[in-house]
């Protein structure tokens, strides 16, 4: 069930340009790999969308790439600091899958730690712009990494049950190899429960709330995300 | 007092337990014909405040009655209907049609969403038709961008207002500091958050002295404190809005801070001669 709770930070560790944030738990379930928090950006009005990274005893982490106000904000958080996290929200990957394979771009290396774990550790794609980001890659096991201009679509085995997670373009192309494909999109998000109807996305023709509706979709439901 | 939603910022069927710590719920604005909303990107935060370019996105009349009544009166809360249209007549044939639905306890009329077309007539004109349309208590929304609120606030009362919303957002734009261009699909959108607290309270403030209505205040309300200011200057209810986004489980927190309030000049002579 979700709760929203002030947790402390544990750690705060460098992974390349990232920042993988560890924060107690306290009485917070990790939830299904691909659901997410809203995590309280110090100084910022919004809270700010992170799906789950790892789930170790006692913990919650998440990796987060500092690109705005808030995320910088949440990467310069010290050890002993508290932030207020509500999760976890909508829904994350299915588990029943027979050839898993994960396919990343990016900070969509995010989930995959934790799903990794779920899923007993299936072979991986993770590509990246630099040797510098693909530091990140260490985190999941069995990930085999392509730098650019190489992209993960170039490795994508179509008979296999892709989970997928990256920048839109990337996930366009997954969906269009692999009609199946589970993919975990990403959207402006006020609220994360509802609200504020800031995150649609076009689903079955429809604008449909990516809090709500997602953040993992099945590539066939998707039909066209919007701008 | 009462602690409401503000309209918009709250969907009670995916947030129960937050919808179930208020007094009542408002919904989201339905208009008669469903509308899919604004293009993304909708949703912007800035420095003192955030800005949305929604459009009335809702399921149209009939399907809000089929389908999310039944839902939202399950429930057990008070519910008010937030009132949308393009001109007076879609107002009243709205309220006509929620007229007889018994789960309904108020219909509050959006006279002044900033992200849509407004209706040609004024606002008076519109309170006008639906008061001729149901019985239910009228509660006139109202922005605070209009040259003279508590005019407009006058003339509402006498078109048979029950009582008044103050405030809703009030146009603002955002950039993306990249590119210079507007962060919103629609350029501009409704601003909210503390920056609109001052907003408030001076329409607030001026809208009591005018009319003798009830007001819900509404309008950057983060704390226990900014409700009481609203309450100072004339609101008797209290509505949250884009806390509820920073933090869902505020009414709570807000009416236990409103609770535990003591300020210098309430303190009893014993707490006084303490200090």
């Amino acid at each position: 069930m979700r709760r929203r709770e002030a947790r402390n930070v544990v750690a705060r560790e460098r992974v390349g340009p990232y920042t993988l944030l560890r924060l107690d738990r306290g009485g917070l379930e990790p939830g299904v790999p691909g659901q997410f928090f809203m995590l309280e950006a110090p100084g910022r009005l919004l809270p700010r969308p992170m799906s789950l990274c790892l789930a170790p005893p006692g913990e919650l982490a998440f990796l987060i790439d500092p690109i705005g106000p808030g995320t910088r904000a949440l990467c310069s958080l010290e050890p002993g600091e508290r932030i207020h996290v509500f999760g976890p929200l909508g829904n994350g990957f299915r588990l029943d899958v027979e050839r898993p394979l994960l396919v990343g771009g990016g900070i969509g290396v995010a989930p995959f730690p934790y799903l990794s774990e779920a899923l007993g550790g299936p072979p991986a794609v993770l590509g990246f712009r630099t040797s510098h980001h693909a530091e990140a890659a260490a985190l999941v096991p069995s990930a085999e990494v392509v730098l650019e201009p190489v992209l993960v679509t170039e490795l994508v085995e179509r008979s296999c049950d892709v989970l997928a997670c990256g920048p839109e373009p990337m996930l366009e192309a997954v969906r269009a190899l692999v009609p199946h494909a589970q993919l975990a999109w990403e959207a402006p998000m006020a609220c994360g429960h509802g609200g504020c109807y800031g995150c649609v996305v076009e689903i079955d023709g429809a604008l449909q709330r990516l809090c709500v509706a997602g953040p993992v979709l099945c590539a066939e439901k998707h039909e066209d995300l919007a701008a | 007092m009462r602690l409401l939603n503000a309209s918009g910022c709250l969907d009670a069927l995916t947030a129960p337990e937050v919808a179930l710590a208020l007094d009542a719920f408002v919904t989201k604005t339905v208009t008669p014909l469903p509308r899919d909303g604004n293009p993304p990107v909708r949703i912007a935060e800035t420095e003192h405040g955030m800005l949305n370019s929604i459009g009335l996105a809702n399921p149209g009349l009939d399907r809000f009655l089929g389908e999310s009544l039944p839902r939202l009166a399950g429930l057990g809360l008070p519910l008010w209907v937030s009132v949308g249209g393009f001109d007076a007549g879609q107002y009243a044939a709205s309220c006509a049609r929620l007229d007889d639905r018994p789960e309904i306890e108020a219909l509050e009329l959006n006279l002044s969403c900033p992200n849509v077309e407004e209706a040609p007539e004024s606002a008076a004109e519109i309170v006008a038709a639906c008061r001729t349309a149901t019985s239910k208590p009228l509660w006139a929304k109202l922005s605070p961008a209009l040259p003279r609120v508590p005019d407009v606030a006058r003339a509402v009362a006498a078109a048979g207002a029950d009582g008044l919303s103050l405030v809703n957002t009030i146009r603002g734009l955002a950039l993306d500091p990249r590119t210079l261009r507007p962060v919103l699909g629609t350029a501009g959108g409704g601003y909210s958050g503390p920056a609109l607290k001052p907003i408030a309270l001076a329409a607030v403030h001026a809208c009591a002295q005018a009319v003798d209505l009830p007001i819900v205040g509404m309008g950057g309300v983060m704390t226990g404190d900014d409700a009481r200011d609203l309450l100072a200057v004339g609101a008797t209810h209290i509505a949250l809005g884009t806390v509820l986004f920073r933090d869902p489980f505020a009414p709570r927190r807000i009416r236990a801070e409103l609770a535990a309030e003591s300020r210098p000049d309430t303190l009893t002579l014993d707490q006084a001669s303490r200090v």
